[in-house]
């Protein structure tokens, strides 16, 4: 049961992904960014058949919830018209092609080097939240706590480019 | 009568028993208190504007009126029986699409409420999740796609502002909405809705209820008012106000899908008073003759049932009232008050009660 619906979500997310850069039926960048909802829900499935409730929960609720919403809002305000006739063009592929190649190297080249399989912690049931927060809070701390600085400073750089005159 | 349920393996017993309640919660309660709510709406304008209301339709074919509580019925027909009509520069598949995407999050969203303690051996909750608030306001945060699909799909300008705007009016408000229910995290130390009912059981100072909303007002108030803007409802209707944009983001909309955004409000609605009583009221519970226990009769699982729809019923009406008593905000002062007011407010309550619960439990209670 829990096999199947791996690769049910699996396969969805697959497919969104690729459904938001390569539609070949609309080039129209509001189903672009819905198909990412569905790859990020999608995705939210594979962490709950990981028992990461938590994680599939915050998954939708920022991601689906809050940023993909303000990904439409801004799509909305640009001139749509002109996206769907954009053509494709040879620098465009070329990074692209570049860009995906090395990618794919690096993961190939990792998953062929672990040992699948091994060495895996057997998922927590019951509890997570405060089992998540403990560690957060104790172990990766420092990380936890470096990561909210750097939130801080990509809000201060939004406020600072959306300044008109800097005085 | 439901003996060959236990003769089934356990997992297929589960799977039944969540069929049964999900039937039971969606066809004996959540649309039947739709339809009666949209009813009560019309009538209780109708009083507040010193009108009559919709009191005619009883019975069909007989003269027996029944104070119009035929009307609900009535008006599902002619919803049903319209002509769909669909304008001919609409983009077809976001049309199709956006009436279904506000109504199914509504209606997920109730899945993890707990209506009642227990009757016979089962819970009273579709799935007693863990996370029970941090799913409720993830798919919470998924209705805005219908209000938004919804105006992109008209492809013309009313449509369009109402979507834009609630997109920006939602985001902003579930901001504040999320950091007011943090402190009742921290003070239940749980994010399952079952524990944080079981949290309030008793009462405080010997005779007011052990209810949430005594220990943490602000995150009442907070929350009330972000509901109100997350189920666009007056004052916060911007989306949909009708002196500016017609009718908003369903302006282009007739018949059942039309009927499908209005059952989506009205749904939210019903979600939305669901959780003010589970978070701040105390749930199921009643802090007198033992009714903060979970029942252990038929009869009482019935009669706490009836308390949770009863305290619910209070915040419906308070929706419907709320909104034929206040004019509409402007937008630029509901932006305002969203970020400017509320989110620094909501952030102080978080610090202050973290402080006190810091101040109050000694330092072994790790």
């Amino acid at each position: 049961m829990q096999d199947i619906f791996f690769y049910i979500f699996a396969f969805l997310t697959l497919l969104c992904g690729v459904m938001v850069v390569a539609n070949p039926f609309s080039r129209n960048p509001v189903t672009s960014a819905m198909f990412l909802v569905l790859t990020i829900a999608s995705m939210a499935g594979l962490f709950v058949l990981l028992h990461a409730f938590f994680l599939a929960a915050v998954q939708v609720l920022v991601y689906a919830g809050a940023v993909m919403v303000l990904f439409l809002f801004v799509i909305m305000l640009l001139d749509l018209k002109e996206e769907e006739r954009r053509k494709l063009n040879t620098y465009g592929i070329a990074a692209a092609v570049i860009g995906v190649g090395s990618i794919a190297a690096i993961l190939v080249k990792t998953l062929a080097e672990s040992k699948v399989g091994e060495g895996l912690a057997m998922p927590v049931k019951q509890g997570q939240v405060k089992e998540l927060g403990n560690i957060l809070f104790t172990q990766y701390l420092l990380p936890f706590e470096i990561l909210s600085v750097l939130l801080l400073v990509a809000m201060v750089g939004a406020i600072l480019l959306s300044k008109k005159d800097l005085k | 009568m439901f003996d060959w349920i236990n003769n089934l393996s356990p997992g297929m017993q589960t799977a039944v028993w969540a069929t049964i309640k999900i039937l039971g919660v969606l066809f004996l309660a959540v649309l039947p208190m739709v339809s009666y709510y949209v009813m009560a709406e019309r009538r209780i304008s109708a009083w507040i504007q010193d009108r009559v209301g919709p009191n005619r339709v009883g019975i069909p074919l007989t003269k027996i009126k029944l104070f119009g509580l035929g009307q609900p019925a009535a008006d599902a027909v002619k919803a049903i029986l319209k002509e769909d009509f669909m304008p001919a520069h609409v983009r077809k598949v976001y049309f199709w699409l956006a009436p279904m995407l506000t109504l199914i999050p509504a209606f997920m969203v109730l899945a993890v409420i707990p209506f009642g303690s227990t009757l016979g051996a089962q819970k009273m909750v579709i799935a007693d999740l863990n996370v029970g608030i941090l799913y409720t306001f993830g798919i919470v945060s998924l209705g805005v796609y219908g209000i938004v699909l919804a105006g992109y799909a008209a492809n013309s300008k009313y449509p369009f502002l109402g979507g834009i705007r609630s997109s920006a009016q939602l985001v902003s408000y579930e901001l504040a909405m999320g950091m007011s229910v943090v402190p009742v995290f921290m003070l239940v130390g749980d994010l399952n809705l079952s524990s944080i009912i079981g949290y309030q059981q008793g009462t405080l100072l010997g005779f007011l209820p052990n209810w949430l909303i005594f220990k943490l007002p602000f995150c009442f108030i907070i929350f009330l008012i972000s509901a109100f803007a997350e189920t666009n409802r007056l004052p916060f209707d911007l989306p949909e106000s009708e002196t500016e944009l017609v009718a908003g983001y369903n302006t282009e909309y007739s018949s059942m899908k039309f009927a499908m955004f209005f059952m989506g409000e009205y749904t939210n609605m019903i979600a939305a008073s669901a959780m003010m009583v589970t978070l701040f009221f105390g749930g199921w519970t009643l802090p007198f003759a033992g009714l903060d226990q979970p029942a252990t009769t038929i009869m009482g699982g019935f009669l706490h049932i009836g308390i949770f729809i009863g305290k619910m019923l209070f915040f419906m009406v308070l929706f419907i009232w709320v909104r034929w008593m206040l004019p509409r905000f402007r937008y630029d002062q509901l932006m305002d008050l969203g970020w400017r007011r509320f989110v620094p407010f909501a952030l102080a309550n978080i610090l202050f009660y973290a402080v006190y619960i810091w101040a109050t439990t000694s330092g072994a209670a790790n």
